[in-house]
């Protein structure tokens, strides 16, 4: 259905289509790996598809600095905003589905319809969570009666950098359901993207700097989540690592027992169904609650 | 100053009746411990052994999680939600009628002033079961989905700054959820946790629900890395902490860890100065320090740092060290030789490092684990006493200008357990307890603990959260 181009000739009037250099999305940019390293693309079949840039240990690094320093304004803003801002998402992937369904049928061997599919659950899935921003706090928080005269409440609170190691398989509609959950209640994210389906990611990035999303609450690398994993399970300004890129049970201790040492909330991997209704397990693991205490008194 | 003196007040020990040796606590009888060899228990105020007590080995610690599993196959789990809480109502009463007992027990143990125990430790360990009791036969308007579940097989360790007072935090969710236990109390405070097993006895609480292993680092780890548990509970250290979850990565066991401290107590010149000082003393000095959500780096807008130290220092020197069984008393012992070798070290570096140390004149017991309520001014930010958890009497002071300083000092910590906010000014309250990144903020109070508020720490303090209804999460699967 695509890259099956007619070659153009002087009479023909076919136009050589211009390709994209898929980058890496860092700190609301595009820059190639530092290291200059790239990897061959395929479809599912085999075939060719692009030159994905292949982030290192460092990339993974500035990545974790662009998402600090975002974290402080993502977080800040109100729930409203933030929840605008996802759905915002949706509203400009609506706009570039076509292109989704393209990278998606070619990714993960899929007819246009299903792929087509796909790209419509992953846009449904921003707008469930995009409602969730300003839902969060009173699902989740309290008003605690104590025994003693004190107002006393508890408040959801982003943990902070989150980093994720996105599904192998399906990549957008995967990675879609690892990101949102983690930045719609103000975390910011570090996302290694599937290494064999790469370009949606890469897509998905380069919409997220044309909507509203701030520079740096996102971040994707694309590349081996088992080179760039132990470095930012081990990094120590990540607050919360989610492993289910990762299938090896022996590597994914490893990487756990690397997070251990800054206590990082852990993310186990399990078998997901993307498909189904996510819930709010994603949501609350990268929540902190907050316990405010304050006398009552004239 | 001249102080006020009074008469000594001790609180009668009679009503205790400590054995003179202790089995482990395994199916609702006392056993010997098959491969562990046996330890003393010793009261930090005098250096008495009070009783030995038995080591569990993993041997041992195996027998207590088999009968756990089995208690929660064949008993507990498939019990009616309404007949666990009776159970846990029967504990909270229980525990309110030995109350007196169980406070001096815990002082003798722990070294604690009788006024805390009395009034503070047991009231809520009794307050946490009857909290939870209510909470067994409603499993399902607690969060956790229409269907919650309890996990199985929880495995606590607790850690010897509140024993009794840990014991309620881990047992009281996790036997509401459905969970049964195998709990270690802390080697140095194992009586109060032993006393409690009679208790369950008392209750009729079915055999194996809970089992208590006394013993160290050996017993728990033995715990932690049984493959029969599906859940660790921790309240310790950071550095077991960082262990735990090593030891329990790539298992299916959920964890949540309570771990070090070393909160900012910030004061701006707006506030209401007495009470801040009674604030900065309940700090720092409740418990003798031996408190992770303790107030030990003191925060000071530069404009009141003189009127502040000038009084706190003279509340200070009212402050009486000794006897925990005194009803006077306001500072006990310290738990332990090494836990007072530790703070005696890290206060010589903070003098080395060149902080001012400050104490007032008292005089110590000459028996006994001693250490004076001190304070420490002119330190910096990269001074250890101001970055480690020191887990005694002792207060870093620290200054700053605007409130920004002060959220960017209070946070320049990997710890976030808890803080202290002192104004006037609500807006500024609001805004200070949004920009701290720690899981229990005091304004204008602080060291208040309830049943029903969830307590826990960010970042390297731990995870998870005890106590309300996010307590009763961290035991149900969902």
């Amino acid at each position: 259905m695509v890259w099956r181009p007619t070659l153009p000739t002087k009479d023909n009037n076919v136009r050589l289509e211009v390709r994209k250099t898929y980058k890496l999305y860092i700190g609301g940019a595009f820059p190639r790996s530092e290291s200059g390293r790239s990897y061959v693309v395929n479809d599912a079949k085999g075939k060719f598809l692009a030159n994905a840039s292949q982030a290192s240990r460092k990339d993974a690094r500035d990545a974790v600095v662009a998402a600090r320093k975002a974290f402080g304004g993502w977080s800040g803003k109100t729930a409203y905003n933030r929840g605008q801002v996802l759905y915002r998402i949706a509203e400009v992937m609506e706009g570039r589905h076509e292109q989704f369904t393209l990278e998606v049928a070619a990714s993960e061997g899929l007819s246009a319809s299903k792929a087509r599919a796909v790209v419509d659950a992953s846009i449904d899935r921003w707008v469930w969570y995009a409602g969730w921003a300003d839902k969060l706090a009173q699902v989740v928080g309290s008003s605690n009666p104590v025994a003693g005269p004190y107002f006393d409440f508890s408040l959801p609170e982003a943990t902070g950098v989150v980093a994720v190691l996105a599904p192998q398989d399906s990549s957008l509609l995967g990675l879609t359901s690892v990101i949102a959950p983690a930045i719609v209640s103000g975390n910011t994210v570090v996302a290694v993207s599937s290494y064999e389906r790469p370009l949606p990611a890469v897509t998905l990035g380069e919409m997220m700097a044309t909507s509203d999303l701030p520079g740096g609450v996102v971040n994707l690398l694309t590349g081996s989540a088992s080179e760039i994993g132990p470095w930012l399970a081990s990094h120590l300004d990540v607050n919360a690592i989610d492993l289910c890129g990762i299938s090896d049970a022996e590597e994914a201790r490893e990487l756990e027992a690397l997070a251990a040492e800054n206590l990082k909330r852990v993310r186990r991997p399990a078998a997901e169904d993307w498909s189904e209704s996510p819930g709010m397990s994603r949501l609350t693991q990268y929540l902190e609650l907050k316990t405010v205490w304050h006398p009552i008194g004239v | 100053m001249s102080r006020f003196e009074y008469a000594p007040a001790p609180e009668s020990r009679a009503i205790v009746d400590i054995k003179s040796s202790y089995g482990l606590f395994i199916n609702g009888g006392f056993v010997e411990a098959t491969d562990g060899k046996p330890f003393k228990t010793v009261s930090p105020s005098s250096e008495e052994v009070l009783a030995e007590v038995s080591e569990a080995g993993p041997a041992d610690v195996d027998r207590a999680v088999r009968a756990a599993r089995k208690a929660f196959d064949k008993v507990w789990a498939p019990m009616a939600g309404r007949d666990r809480a009776k159970y846990l109502f029967r504990i909270a009463r229980l525990i309110q009628e030995r109350s007196r007992e169980l406070a001096v027990l815990e002082s003798l143990d722990n070294g604690k002033p009788i006024r805390e125990s009395r009034d503070v430790d047991i009231p809520l360990v009794a307050a946490h079961f009857f909290y939870y009791a209510g909470w067994a036969d409603k499993l399902e308007y607690a969060g956790a989905g229409e269907d919650p579940q309890p996990l199985g097989v929880a495995g606590q360790i607790i850690p010897w700054n509140f024993p009794m007072l840990m014991l309620a935090w881990k047992i009281a969710p996790a036997l509401a959820a459905g969970n049964t236990v195998v709990l270690k109390p802390a080697e140095t405070t194992p009586l109060t946790a032993l006393a409690f097993a009679e208790i369950c006895q008392q209750a009729d609480l079915p055999p194996g629900v809970v089992n208590i292993v006394t013993g160290a680092g050996r017993t728990g780890q033995a715990l932690v890395e049984h493959p029969d548990v599906d859940k660790v509970a921790f309240t310790g250290s950071t550095e077991v902490g960082r262990a735990i979850a090593k030891a329990v990565a790539g298992s299916d066991k959920k964890v949540t860890l309570e771990l070090g401290g070393k909160a900012a107590n910030i004061v701006f010149e707006d506030a209401p100065i007495d009470q801040t000082i009674e604030g900065i003393v309940n700090g720092i000095f409740f418990n003798q320090g031996h408190v992770c959500c303790a107030g030990s780096r003191l925060l000071v807008q530069e404009s009141v740092y003189d009127e502040v130290l000038a009084r706190l220092k003279r509340r200070m020197s009212t402050l009486r060290v000794g006897d925990p069984l005194d009803k006077n008393t306001d500072i006990g012992a310290i738990n332990s030789s090494a836990q007072l070798a530790k703070i005696r070290e890290l206060s010589q570096i903070g003098e080395d490092e060149g902080a001012e140390r400050w104490s007032p004149e008292c005089e110590l017991p000459a028996e006994g684990y001693w250490f004076p309520p001190t304070v420490f001014t002119g330190v910096s930010q990269a001074h250890r006493i101001a970055r480690e958890e020191i887990f005694g009497p002792v207060l870093s002071v620290l200054t700053f200008r605007t409130p920004a300083e002060a959220v960017e000092k209070a946070n320049n910590t990997p710890f976030g357990l808890s803080a202290g906010i002192w104004t006037d000014k609500g807006s500024r309250i609001l805004w200070m307890a949004n920009q701290l990144r720690a899981g229990v903020v005091w304004a204008n109070t602080f060291n208040r603990f309830d049943p029903t508020s969830p307590f826990g720490g960010y970042k390297e303090s731990g995870y998870g959260r005890e106590g309300g209804r996010h307590g009763l999460e961290a035991y149900l699967a969902h």
